[in-house]
């Protein structure tokens, strides 16, 4: 893949009125913030029939920085209004930019049932395994033992796996990567912008500044150097027992089928309406 | 166009059916919802009709999902609707403050029953008025509607989309188990007949970009929907009028809330509704809203005959509120009866309105049942 500069991709899709960032130094969010405006590019696809769609946190503040339309929603409401916008206007291709707490804790509903019903829908995770936006409390991704401003002592629950999830929902491509991958993440996200029904791509992102100091990670190479070692690529961990695998984070492409979306299942519906009623043959 | 039932003539039906069908003469065509009583047989009509229309009609997950779903579809240019009951009600209340930051017009309904908490699912009640009017957070400023027969529940429907459209605002109608499930004979006219309202496009990139600013004067911004390609981004946050967010700086931040009220309260005479009914020479006035003006029509009847010079004042419109016109009222008559099927709601908004000037009483009523007429005659004969 021929990579263009950043800067031609800063000028063809950012709101320079909107800049700088809010994003801390070392923040992930900017780096997956370009792999999707790479991947846009990349399939050439037309800017003006994309909307991002977001719910509440740092990673949710990425569709107010890019040059498109944008719905910057309610917490973890995000898919939820995404289904009125896909429903109302299927020309229109979503994209949707959550962090963890955002998706799978306030929006866990949301997520499911947007999964269920095959939204049409891209997903962009950010997983930081914290609540960065507001300081640092434990998201319901956080492993065991991992400390935040509400667990302090280190976390005791179990953490969510949400692509495990998504792929459990029914989603038709789902894939976990972290910000350094980013050739299999670029990839992943054009697959997934390509594809009819749900898909979500979730990365592993360093938050230096409310989770890594916490956790004795005070910068984002630090944390890298956490996610390689946490991280097990999927043909690997196919051959690990599950003890090895304990707090381990499994990456890769999880799923990628073809299930109709909801788009063309509600068109089939309404002909179907029509002919029951004697309307339409 | 072809319609799933009969225009141009009466049908026999109930409230919430009449609302479903209003809403579809209205130009909605999204609807999302999820099953309460007593709005379920909205939804069920929406669900019946709206593939026919080429409609959108969804199930979602809970009542915050569904009032989420209709503002994206607004965005996306559709009309749309939801209907809920108290409980869903209050789980909508943090995307209708959404919807009224980003000035988003959608149509809510809430057929209420009696409450708090689940309280009594199939029984009419008046207890949301306040939750309708100061529900969701911070200072806003929305239309609240109020109808009293099926007719009405037809009728306001379709005024509460064009006011949500011209507006740019979420409009409530507040309605009760009761109106939900009576029948009664609707008149539903040919759409031809009817007025229908479309929202303000931009008319130039200029206009499109200032989404949430003021180039017509009239407080109203033109709204660029999504797949335009006007790259529009809306926010709940504090924003300017750009649409960029502006969260720490109180002059945004007043200017917009400020505008907001303004756009209602400038066109206040054109969106408050009432009915005055043997006002004019009246000693004793009552004051009603939704249901119970059915009894008090018929208490001001048996009032006057039994020689006490009664009148009533119905409000169609709960929100904006008049109080000038309640104080005028109030320097007219001698006392002022608000029957409402709670514990006092309308009545604060009537005292308030009365400041002083008259005696102002509530007649309230809680368990389930509309006050009868003779109930209302005899609390004020004393
Ligand atoms: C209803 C509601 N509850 C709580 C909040 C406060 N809040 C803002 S952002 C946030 C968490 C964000 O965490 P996450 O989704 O993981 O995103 P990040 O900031 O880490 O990118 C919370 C709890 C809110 N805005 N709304
Ligand atoms: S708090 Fe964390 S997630 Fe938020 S901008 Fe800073 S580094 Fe990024």
């Amino acid at each position: 893949m021929y990579l263009k500069s950043a800067y031609e991709i800063r000028d063809k899709y950012l709101r320079k009125d909107m800049l700088p960032t809010i994003f801390c130094p070392g923040c992930g969010i900017g780096s997956v913030l370009q792999f999707t405006l790479r991947a846009i590019d990349d399939l050439k696809l037309n800017q003006d029939e994309i909307v991002w769609v977001s719910g509440i946190g740092c990673s949710s503040r990425v569709p107010g920085f890019v040059n498109f339309d944008g719905l910057h929603t309610t917490h973890g409401r995000a898919l939820a209004f995404a289904t009125g916008i896909k429903l109302a206007n299927p020309n229109l291709k979503i994209i949707a930019f959550m962090g963890d707490g955002d998706a799978a804790a306030i929006g866990g509903n949301h997520l499911i049932h947007a999964i269920r019903r095959n939204l049409d829908v891209t997903v962009i995770l950010i997983n930081n395994f914290t609540y960065g936006m507001t300081g640092g409390q434990v998201a319901p991704t956080a492993l065991k033992g991992l400390r935040g401003t509400t667990a302090p002592y280190g976390q005791f629950e179990n953490p969510f796996d949400i692509a495990q999830l998504a792929v459990s929902a029914g989603a038709n491509y789902v894939a976990r990567w972290t910000v350094f991958n980013y050739l299999q993440g670029i990839n992943s996200i054009k697959k997934a912008l390509q594809k009819e029904g749900f898909t979500l791509v979730e990365f592993l992102s360093p938050c230096p500044i409310s989770f890594g100091r916490r956790n004795r990670m005070k910068t984002a190479p630090e944390l890298i150097r956490w996610y390689q070692k946490i991280t097990v690529p999927l043909a690997k961990a196919k051959k690990m027992k599950p003890e090895e695998l304990e707090g381990k984070i499994v990456i890769g492409e999880f799923v990628d089928r073809d299930r109709p979306g909801l788009v063309r299942e509600y068109q089939e519906y309404i002909k179907r309406a029509k002919k029951m009623m004697g309307w339409e043959q | 166009m072809r319609y799933p039932f009969p225009v141009g003539k009466s049908d026999f039906i109930q409230g919430d059916e009449a609302i479903a069908r209003a809403a579809i003469l209205a130009g909605c065509r999204f609807y999302a919802g999820y099953p309460i009583t007593p709005a379920s047989e909205i939804f069920e009509a929406m669900a019946l009709y709206m593939p026919l229309v080429d409609g959108v009609s969804i199930q979602m997950e809970d009542e915050i999902a569904s009032i989420a779903a209709i503002i994206g579809a607004s965005w996306a240019g559709a009309k749309a609707m939801t209907a809920t009951s108290g409980p869903g009600f209050s789980l909508m209340q943090e995307n209708l403050g959404y919807a009224v930051m980003t000035e988003t017009p959608i149509v809510v309904v809430n057929m209420m029953r009696g409450g708090p908490s689940t309280g009594q699912p199939t029984f009419p009640a008046q207890g949301d008025i306040m939750q309708a009017i100061w529900g969701t957070h911070g200072d806003h400023m929305l239309i609240v509607l109020s109808p009293s027969t099926v007719q009405e529940a037809f009728d306001f429907t379709i005024r509460a989309f064009n006011l949500a459209e011209k507006y740019r605002t979420p409009v409530v109608i507040l309605g009760d188990a009761e109106l939900a499930h009576m029948r009664e004979r609707v008149y539903i006219p040919e759409p031809e007949e009817i007025e229908v309202v479309e929202r303000k496009l931009p008319a130039s990139e200029e206009e499109a970009k200032l989404p949430f600013g003021d180039p017509h004067g009239d407080g109203v911004p033109p709204m660029p929907i999504f797949g335009k390609g006007y790259r529009t981004y809306v926010t709940g946050l504090t924003h300017d009028e750009y649409g960029h967010p502006r969260t720490v700086e109180p002059e945004v931040h007043e200017r917009l809330i400020r505008r907001i009220y303004r756009k209602i309260l400038d066109h206040k005479d054109e969106i408050i509704s009432r009915e005055e009914f043997m006002l004019e020479d009246a000693e004793v006035a009552i004051v009603t809203t939704g249901i119970v003006s059915r009894s008090a029509i018929r208490a001001v009847k048996i009032l006057r005959e039994k020689g006490v010079e009664a009148g009533l004042l119905k409000l169609n419109t709960v929100w904006p509120f008049d109080f000038d016109y309640i104080e005028e009222l109030a320097e007219r008559v001698d006392k002022i009866y608000v029957p409402e099927m709670n514990l006092g709601q309308l009545y604060h908004l009537v005292r308030e309105g009365a400041n002083g000037k008259a005696e102002v009483e509530l007649i309230a009523k809680i368990g389930g049942e509309v006050h009868t007429p003779m109930e209302i005659a005899e609390r004020v004969v004393g």
